[in-house]
């Protein structure tokens, strides 16, 4: 396929449209709007032969999903902020009845005050809820990562529904270039979606009984071992997605790690400006590197213990603040996954880039000084702000 | 009417789709119609449950109620996911992945209902989705010990809106959710109670048979919440319909029809007195009642006559 112009949004459309997902239930926020227009527009001209079901609420799109995957239809959906808040009810029904739903989120800042504009707080108040979750940093990956989202969440070892994230307006709508994938392809990839108990009249089920004490902890324990257990099958479909498109994901990646002392850890979009800032470091000789956490759920313990095993300082950036708790709730992952290593970096925990704030270059490689300079001091406990007018 | 004529019980299928050994309390009005409904539905049928006591009595993990698929996932939401099911069945069928075409009902309390999923319920209907929605309404949230909602009628004393000193109880009148339906324009609106059977299988078989949504308002007598005897269930409920209280009619494309009229309704009091939720109320209050009902009934039979 050739090269194109996109919009992140639009290519997450597409990938929904190769998909051939069969409905989309949504309501429109701030900056995921242009997902669900364009999946409209293709239903309206045919390109897409789905149900579009224009639902009156956030609330009631996810519960539209779950009706629809338990029916045994592919589902699609889209939120951001707010509207991801008020489904946060719902987001926990979908996992916890195995729905594998795809739903992609344009990450935005919560209210008050309001902002349309990006950071990660609305990710981190569904972090709990055993949804797959994945970040893209552009708009290929956001593509890739929603095709690869449908086959995740249907394999009959995973069925979890998987949130793929994309940055609010940094990259649900900037257009950038990037490579879709012949339908035939696809189809190789993505097997028809089967659930094994769909609501069928010939074979009743009694879907979200309720749980006594007796029962409820089993229940949990059995969906936590499910949960954990989906990242073989994340990894096996990376890998073949790989070999198809050229392009391979994995839970955590490395740029530039192997000889660094400093490392640099994100997610999202930011991912990019992290680069170029430690290409610049380096080129004067200082031993950075950048770590990218792609899968954000189930967390993955044993890449990043490897990925940062010969770092002396961690510097993690979080796009979240967790309210008179530690610095950030990425950087708490992280130091909690690192706490028991013999060998282990000093952790360092900036919050940054809130409310649509960006984050240039300069101030990447200011927080690796600082960093550096905190954890020399062996101040790397307190949580720095950075960017703050 | 005309129904009752042929009053004859072998006409009833004998299959039960809601499973007896359910653990709703002794003469539950909402369990009986349940049975009534699921029992006219048949085996072809997808059913989205709100949450609420007919929800918890019938599937405690791991044993189950019911014998057609059914799904439950939360309180407010019955007829969001009512409306996926239809969809995914709509287009699965088209893509030819799948080859049946169930009804697809939702139900809910009337809390459920009236209060924190109308709007869920009223964007389903404004979409047009092809589903009976069926409310039983037994006039309080029960599931959670008898507090008001917006169904619960004027004077009755509930846990959060108890008779007291300076309070008759609920102060507010019944909100009328079938009104709010035939305000939506949907093709069939009806009202029924399981004491009146045989009305209430038609209307379900009717509401079933229309394309497009439908709304089956059921009261639905609660001996535990209106505080009376378990053996007058069927008695309260006729008592609701013949002082007028609880009206059974249908409106069918927006033109209103009682199913059954009585020359001269009996007295409100008559229905109000054998439940201790309106012990307290003063004559005053009961005349106010009666004014009401009355007025409400005029205007009803008004609408059925134009
Ligand atoms: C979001 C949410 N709020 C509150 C509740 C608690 N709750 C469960 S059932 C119920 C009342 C149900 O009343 P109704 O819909 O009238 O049905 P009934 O139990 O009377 O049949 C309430 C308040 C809940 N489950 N979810």
């Amino acid at each position: 396929m050739e090269m194109i112009g996109m919009e992140g949004s639009h290519a997450v459309a597409e990938a929904v449209k190769l998909a051939d997902a069969d409905v989309v239930a949504a309501y429109p926020i701030t900056p995921q709007t242009h997902i669900v227009e364009r999946l409209a527009e293709m239903v309206a001209d045919g390109e897409l032969n789905a149900e579009y079901i224009p639902v009156e609420s956030e609330h009631s799109a996810m519960s539209a999903c779950l009706g629809s995957s338990a029916t045994g239809a592919r589902t699609f959906t889209a939120t951001a902020g707010q509207g991801l808040e008020l489904m946060h009810e719902v987001v926990y029904v979908a996992s916890s009845m195995r729905l594998p739903i795809v739903m992609a989120v344009a990450n935005r800042a919560l209210s008050a005050p309001l902002s349309v504009w990006g950071d990660h707080s609305d990710v981190m108040a569904v972090r709990d809820t055993s949804w797959i979750q994945v970040f893209a940093e552009n708009g290929q990956q956001a593509f890739d990562l929603t095709l690869c989202a449908f086959r995740i969440g249907e394999d009959p070892k995973v069925l979890f529904p998987v949130m793929v994230h994309l940055d609010g307006f940094h990259l649900s709508h900037v257009v950038e270039p990037l490579v879709l994938l012949e339908k035939s392809q696809v189809d190789k990839f993505l097997p028809p979606y089967k659930h094994p108990y769909s609501l069928d009249c010939d074979r009743p089920v009694t879907m979200g009984a309720f749980a006594m004490p007796a029962v409820y902890a089993e229940v949990k324990k059995a969906q936590h071992d499910a949960f954990l257990a989906t990242k073989q099958v994340i990894l096996k479909a990376w890998k073949e997605y790989g070999k198809l498109s050229g392009r391979h994901y994995s839970p955590v990646e490395h740029y530039h790690t192997d000889d660094a002392k400093v490392l640099l850890l994100t997610m999202g979009s930011f991912s990019e400006t992290a680069m170029v800032a430690v290409d610049e470091l380096r080129k004067k000789g200082e031993k950075v590197g950048l770590i990218r956490l792609r899968l954000w759920r189930p967390f993955p313990f044993e890449e990043l213990r490897q990925a940062v095993a010969n770092a002396e300082v961690l510097i993690v950036l979080d796009r979240c603040i967790s309210f008179g708790g530690p610095p950030g709730p990425v950087c708490s992952e992280v130091r909690a996954a690192l706490y028991a290593e013999q060998k282990r970096p000093k952790v360092v925990g900036f919050i940054g880039g809130l409310g649509g704030r960006e984050i240039a270059v300069a101030e990447f490689k200011q927080m690796v000084s600082r960093g550096r300079e905190a954890a020399d001091k062996g101040a790397e406990a307190v949580p720095q702000i950075t960017g703050i007018r | 009417m005309e129904t009752y004529a042929i009053y004859v019980p072998r006409l009833l299928p004998q299959k039960d789709f809601f499973a007896p050994g359910h653990r709703a309390c002794i003469g539950c009005g909402e369990a009986l119609a349940v049975r009534l409904v699921t029992k006219t539905l048949g085996r072809n049928v997808i059913i989205s449950n709100a949450t609420g006591c007919m929800e918890i009595v019938s599937s405690p993990y791991p044993t189950t109620s019911w014998r057609v698929p059914w799904i439950h996932t939360l309180f407010e939401n019955a007829s969001a996911v009512a409306s996926g099911v239809e969809a995914a069945l709509k287009i699965l069928n088209a893509k030819g992945k799948r080859g049946d075409s169930p009804k697809v009902v939702a139900m809910g309390g009337d809390g459920a209902t009236s209060d924190i999923g109308l709007q869920a319920l009223s964007g389903a209907w404004e979409r047009g989705h092809n589903f009976l929605y069926v409310c039983y309404d037994n006039e309080a949230y029960m599931n959670t010990g008898i507090q008001r909602s917006s169904a619960t009628p004027y004077g009755a004393s509930t846990t959060t809106s108890p008779a007291g000193k300076v309070s008759i109880g609920q102060t507010r009148w019944k909100k009328n959710l079938p009104a709010i339906a035939v305000a939506h324009n949907i093709p069939y609106v009806a009202t029924a109670c399981p004491s009146y059977p045989f009305d209430l299988i038609e209307k379900v078989k009717k509401a079933v048979a229309i394309p497009g949504p439908a709304y089956l308002h059921v009261l639905s007598v609660c001996p535990t919440g209106w505080r009376h005897a378990t053996d007058l269930t069927i008695r309260i409920g006729r008592l609701a319909v013949e002082t007028g209280v609880f009206p059974l009619y249908e409106v069918e494309n927006g033109s209103y029809k009682l199913s059954m009229d009585f020359p001269k309704l009996r007295p409100v009091r008559d229905y109000l007195s054998p439940q201790g939720r309106f012990r307290h109320l003063h004559e005053e209050e009961i005349d106010r009642i009666q004014e009401r009902v009355t007025a409400e009934y005029e205007k009803l039979k008004k609408k059925a006559e134009a």
